[in-house]
Order: structure tokens, then sequence, then C-alpha cells
């Protein structure tokens, strides 16, 4: 105790505790960045959409809660399905026909996708930020050295449970085998019979999917805006970096590191200054390790 | 069983194909010999619809398989076994092969995983490496053996033994020859000119995009004008 207090001007309860909220948080930010490294890998583009689809999946939750008044977990299955069928369809029918397969044209149609729908959502939803009152907002556990609502917690198994179903899903469904070998051998992957462009859409939807799924889990603790997405993807963003573009398992272990930077970070520099902790974790990555983490594999 | 007629096709604007009629009888061999750059690849991946044609028709069976997508041509029996082999570097040899039935040959994917690895015991030895680390005879025969998951009806395979050592270029031959005495339907294009046209029962010579000459194996076997540009006779 006194050893910490000593190095830091800390206790070690409170940095303790700000590691353990970090890495509740943590989980969901690699939530996030597994929908962005998937959609990486396997069709080598970056999405500038994705923090704008987890804007609109979160105002997806909170209008189902103001207005059909479904819990916001319970909203989860509906917004996971919806944001892969969104997902879906805007790669297959939007961004792959709009492309004709380069890059470069990929990249500025997944931009102009998330003006028109960030653009939208200011006209429609203004830009007031909505909150979800949720009876159990304050009730959690009390860990001793801090108190761990049943909504960080939520978030942080439910995060776990959707990272593993998808990782199994890719390591022994035909599918998830269809998806890996498209990620690194297109020709051989039509040679096999496997229709590529299904496969994209249905990764861009899986990857869309993840972030319908966190917007649930973020939904009851954070204002949503029509700008919440940035601050959000950012950081899967540096999570990605930090893991290693198109890496699952870089998607995890990245996400804890960032969860519980930002988190300790914060402790010592305030709230605000936290994020810096952030963007000094990509600038040291780009540096010293611009692979990566874990590399470029897709599993 | 595989009828191309008239066959024009290329990348973008540039035509590579000219007009070219090839056939593949039930049970035949079918060799395709021809320099570099001749247009034997762009013809192989235009059969198995990879690349649109620009025209003519490609049958199979009698049905119309010209202008279809590859998973459709896949789904009907003709699989491809690509030049540079195409196997999934990042997947393991089970995983590659388990793929090789993802379009066709699904209900027996047990038995057939069987059947290759009776037929490639290395493979089976290597079930767990990923393909990227296999060496290029390895790849090879992981790549004909994902081919035979899919239970092909007609087989084509490009330069089968490009980069093999001369003792595994007789072991592809001797698998050739055995895949076809089972039944298989083959059209082989190789560099190889004399052990292709001594396997193969026909034979067509592309150059530029047309086919030059075509005719039985053993007539083309005597023929002065292949002897001289290809065999330097
Ligand atoms: N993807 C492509 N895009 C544009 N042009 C291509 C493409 N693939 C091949 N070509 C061109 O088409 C022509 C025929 O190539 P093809 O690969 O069919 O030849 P090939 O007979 O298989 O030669 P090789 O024996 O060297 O494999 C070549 O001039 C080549 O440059
Ligand atoms: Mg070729």
């Amino acid at each position: 105790m006194d050893a910490c207090a000593n190095l830091t001007g800390h206790g070690c309860g409170i940095i303790l505790a700000s590691i353990i909220n970090g890495t509740m948080t943590g989980a969901v930010y690699a939530l996030v960045a597994l929908g962005l490294t998937l959609i990486y890998g396997v069709l080598h583009i970056i999405n500038f959409a994705h923090g704008t689809l987890l804007m609109l999946a979160m105002y997806g939750v909170f209008f189902l809660n103001q207005i059909v008044g479904v819990d916001p977990y319970m909203a989860m299955p509906v917004i996971l399905v919806a944001a892969f069928l969104f997902g879906y369809g805007l790669q297959r029918y939007v961004i792959g026909k709009t492309s004709h397969g380069r890059d470069e044209i990929t990249l500025l149609v997944t931009l102009g996708v998330s003006i028109v729908i960030e653009n939208l959502a200011l006209f429609f939803f203004t830009a007031n930020e909505r909150n979800i009152r949720v009876p159990y907002e304050l009730a959690g556990i009390d860990l001793g050295v801090t108190y761990l609502l049943v909504t960080q917690m939520a978030a942080f198994g439910a995060a776990l449970l959707i990272t593993a179903t998808l990782w199994m899903f890719m390591s022994a469904s035909d599918t998830g085998r269809a998806i890996r070998a498209v990620a690194k051998e297109r020709q051989g992957a039509r040679l096999v019979g496997i229709n590529v462009e299904h496969i994209f859409a249905l990764s861009f939807g899986i990857g869309t999917a993840c972030v319908g799924a966190a917007a649930a889990l973020l939904a009851p603790r954070f204002a949503i805006s029509p700008r919440i997405g940035y601050t959000f993807v950012l950081i899967a963003f540096t999570v990605v970096v930090l893991g290693g573009m198109g890496s699952f398992v870089g998607a995890l272990v990245g996400g804890f590191i960032i969860g519980i930077a930002e988190s300790v970070g914060g402790l010592f520099l305030g709230e605000s200054l936290g994020q810096i902790t952030i963007s000094l974790i990509f600038i040291l990555i780009l540096l010293l390790r611009p692979s990566g983490l874990f590399g470029e594999k897709l599993r | 069983m595989l009828e191309v007629r008239d066959l024009r096709a290329g990348y973008g604007a540039v035509e590579v194909l000219h007009g070219v009629d090839l056939d593949v009888g039930d049970d035949e061999i079918v060799a395709i010999l021809g320099s570099n750059g001749a247009g034997k690849s762009t013809l192989n991946n235009t059969i198995s619809g990879l690349f649109p044609p620009f025209g003519g028709a490609i049958r199979f069976d009698g049905e119309d398989i010209c202008g279809a997508p590859s998973e459709r041509i896949v789904e009907r029996g003709v699989i491809q076994v690509p030049e540079g082999r195409r196997v999934f570097p990042n997947m393991t040899v089970r995983d590659n092969l388990l793929l090789g039935g993802y379009r066709r040959g699904r209900a027996n994917r047990k038995r057939n995983l069987d059947g290759v690895v009776a037929v490639f015991p290395r493979l089976g030895e290597r079930f767990t490496q990923h393909a990227g680390t296999l060496s290029g005879g390895e790849q090879q025969m992981l790549a004909i053996g994902r081919a035979m998951m899919a239970e092909p009806r007609l087989l084509i395979l490009d330069e089968p033994s490009l980069g093999l050592s001369p003792l595994l270029v007789e072991e592809m031959f001797g698998l050739i020859r055995r895949l076809h005495e089972e039944g298989l339907s083959i059209l082989l294009v190789e560099q190889n000119v004399m052990e292709s046209l001594a396997l193969a029962n026909r034979a067509y010579v592309i150059e530029n995009g047309l086919i030059t000459l075509s005719g039985p194996a053993d007539e083309l076997l005597d023929n002065p004008d292949l002897k001289r540009s290809y065999l330097g006779l």
C-alpha cells in the first residue's frame, strides 16, 4: 500500500480500481475493434462508417427504449440482427456496387456514407444528448476497492461472450473458413465455389453486428448524440493498430490494454487528459512496431 | 462433355482469346500446349467463371455455363487446380481440404477427406500445418487434394508440374493417369510437351489466343510444326 503511494501518490486500491474499471470498458472497446478488424482483414479496407454505424445503433437502442419500452440489453438481439442486415446490404448493394473493387474508392464511399448518415442523424435526431435511464442504473457490487456497476459487468460479460462466439464461428464453421479463405486468397476461394461478394457482405454485416451489440452495451452508460461514434471509433482504430490490423486476438488484447491505459491515465492526468494516453500509445506503436502486437493474421 | 465455341475473352479492354474452339469428351484427357502468354490460363479461368467472356459459348453437358458465376460452375463439377496453386496460406491443410468440399461433395466430405489422405499421405501428416508453410510440391498436392474434395467431373489442371523436381513430375503424371483411369475427364495445360502428349488422348496448341493445331495426341507427336516450335527439332 505504502509502496504504491510512494511511487505514484495514489493508493494501490485506487489503481487497482481503475484497472478493474478499465478492463470492463476494454471488453467493449475490443468488441467495436473486432468489427473493424474483421472488415479490414477480409475486405482490406478501413471502414470509415464504423463509428457512424455505432451511433445509429445506439439511437436504435434509445428509440426502442423510449417508444417501445424495451430494456437496452433485451434490445440487443434485435439491434444485432438489424445491424447485421444493414451492414450486409450496405456492402453488397452500395459499397460493393460503387467501388468496382478499387480500395481508394471504397474508402471514399464509406466516408461518404458516414457523412450522409451523420447529417441525417443531426437533422432527425438533433444534436441534443439523449440518455437511457434503467432502473438498475446504480445497482452493483462492492468489491472493497471499487464499486462495480451491473451495467459495467453486463457489458464486460456480453462483450467477451460475443467475442468467444465469433472466434468459434470463424475457426470451426464452414462460413468462418470461407471468410478466412477470402481474406487471403480470393481467386482460390472462387475456385472452390465460394461466392466472394456474399462473403464480403457477410463480413461487413458481422462487423456491423459487433457494433450493434456494442451499442446496446454502451447505451445505458453513455450519453447518445450524433457525434458519439467518433469517441469510440477513434479508440477502436487505436486498438486495431495496437493489436495488429486484421488480428482477432490483437483486437481483444488491444481492447483491454487501451481500456486500462485510458482509465489509469485518467487517474493520473485527470478525466479529460486521460485520452492522451491513448494517443501516446498510438504514436508509440507506429514508431516501434507498426504491424502491431499480433502481426496481421486473421483468425 | 465440355464444348467451347468461338470463345473470346480477356481483361478489361484487352482481348486475349480471339475465338477458341475446344472439346473435351467423356473420359478424355485433353492437353493444351502453348508458349508463355498464349492465353492458356485465360482460357481455364474463363471456363471456371473467374472472368466474364467477351463472346462465344461454353457448354458443359449441353448446358450453357458461359458467363455463369464461378460457384455455379463448381457446383456442376468443373473444378480447376490453378496455376500457382492458390491454396489458403493462412489456414491448416485440413481446413484447406474441407473448403474443397464447400460447394460440392459436401455430403461425402468425411469419406473424401480420407480418400485424399490415402492418395497423399504427406498431407495427412501435415493436417494441422498452415498451407503457407508447405513446400511447393506439398502445396501442389494440397491444391489437387482440395480439387478432389469437390468430386470433380471435369478436372482442369493448369501446369501441375510447374516447379516440381523431376521425380515429383513423374509422380504427378502418374497420378493424373490414375485419376483418368478412375474415370475422370481432364483438361491438362502443360509445358511438358512430350509427357503430356504421351498421356493425352487429344491435344490443342494455342498461340496468341488462337488454336493453331489440334488432333489426336499421337499424331501431334509426329507433327513437324510442333516439333519445330516446341522441341526445337
Ligand atoms: N489478370 C490479368 N489482367 C490483365 N492481363 C492479363 C491478366 N492475366 C493474364 N493477362 C495477359 O493475358 C495474356 C495471356 O496470359 P495467360 O496467363 O492466359 O497466358 P498463359 O498461356 O497461361 O501463359 P503461361 O504459360 O506463362 O502461364 C498475357 O499477355 C498476360 O499478360
Ligand atoms: Mg498460365
